[in-house]
């Protein structure tokens, strides 16, 4: 079995057997704890439904397909791989939609090519930034965010470019 | 910043849509992306119950106290006048933890805490502080030891060595939250000075 199965089951055992030896009410403080949670999800959902509405409409309209020829053009000078300008554009997006970007580059170029490598770092080492933000902020008052998204995509950038060039020296 | 995007958004992509004799999909995704948002509100409210409920009795059993004592010294360092005994704090903890062994969907709930409580100790303001920022970034950085989706996905394509990502992973987002995290701090900084 792999490492990473065990980690889940062993955190979870971890801590029901560290309250039950400090004599928690363990029943009484979980229902607590998810309800308390459950109050956040439903804050949260008008922001999810806003932003996938939007992303969504945008994916459908097929301007960010049109949006991935303009700029590939440019990123292949990096030594980015074409096939994955897609997933570089939708990551930081949509997570769904990244997911189904990724499994395509992997059945058509196979995990184990050059652009099925940097998918696969890609995939790994970035998050849904935007979606990030939106959901981060919306438990808030705040509507200037800053230089929130600047940094934030700056390390998205960080991250595309060097996934090409880790994977050609590590891999 | 979000009424924006959105606007932009919907606005490019009909006129892109009607330009491009694709408006038929436009209208299927405004019908259907509401339903796929609430599915996946729900899909996220079911892990989100069992991993608040978990960690509440981690809470409890002093857990979280523990681990915060360890981020301690990184956690000074990285906010600014962080009260490192309040509640924000132990939140940004257990969501730094929770990243880091690949438990996105347990990371989540304790991220909007810290954001919360960050809120409250802060100041409420309609701008975002200097540590919020910080700790944002952060999240849109994936700090992560094991990428478990990645790998399992890399599995079902037929991957003969389905892990050998892991190091070029792992050194991607360190080197990308690092330049992130960086820039974030200098633009804080002159902003500082700028307004004294």
């Amino acid at each position: 079995m792999r490492f990473d199965t065990y980690i889940l089951p062993i955190v979870v055992f971890a801590i029901i057997l560290t309250a039950l030896i400090k004599k928690v009410d363990v029943f009484e403080e979980f229902t607590a704890g998810a309800w308390e949670n459950m109050k956040v999800c439903t804050e949260i959902a008008p922001t999810l439904i806003g932003l996938m509405l939007a992303i969504g409409v945008f994916r459908a309209s097929g301007a960010l397909e049109a949006l991935t020829g303009f700029i590939a053009p440019f990123v292949s000078g990096l030594g980015f791989p074409a096939e994955c300008i897609p997933l570089a554009l939708i990551r930081p997006i949509s997570g769904s939609g990244a997911l189904v970007v990724f499994e395509s580059i992997l059945s058509e170029n196979g995990p184990d090519s050059f652009a099925g490598k940097v998918a696969s770092v890609l995939q790994g080492s970035t998050e849904t930034t935007l979606y990030t933000i939106a959901v981060y902020f919306s438990v808030t008052r705040v509507k200037k965010i800053r230089h929130t998204l600047l940094c934030a995509l700056a390390g998205d950038i960080t991250g595309f470019i060097c996934s090409a060039i880790l994977v050609k020296i590590l891999l | 910043m979000l009424s924006k995007i959105f606007s932009v958004l919907i606005i490019a992509s009909v006129l892109f849509a009607i330009l491009n004799g694709n408006i038929s999909g436009v209208s299927n995704a405004l019908l259907e992306e509401g339903n796929g948002a609430i599915e996946l509100a729900l899909y996220l409210m079911g892990g989100m119950c069992v991993w608040g409920g978990l960690m509440r009795v981690a809470d409890k059993a002093g857990i979280t106290d523990l681990i915060c004592s360890m981020f301690k010294p990184l956690g000074k360092r990285l906010f600014r006048r962080i009260n490192t005994s309040g509640k924000a704090f132990k939140a940004m903890c257990m969501n730094i933890s929770a990243n880091l062994l690949g438990l996105g969907n347990a990371a989540t709930p304790f991220g909007l805490e810290a954001m919360k409580e960050l809120e409250k100790e802060e100041g409420e303001s309609d701008t975002a502080s200097d540590n919020m920022i910080i700790f944002t970034v952060l999240n849109t950085a994936s700090i992560t030891i094991i990428p478990t989706t990645a790998a399992m996905l890399r599995l079902k394509h037929g991957s003969e060595k389905p892990m050998e990502i892991f190091p070029a992973v792992i050194l991607n987002s360190v080197i990308a939250v690092v330049i992130a995290v960086t820039l974030a701090k200098i633009i804080s900084a002159a902003s500082r000075r700028r307004k004294k």
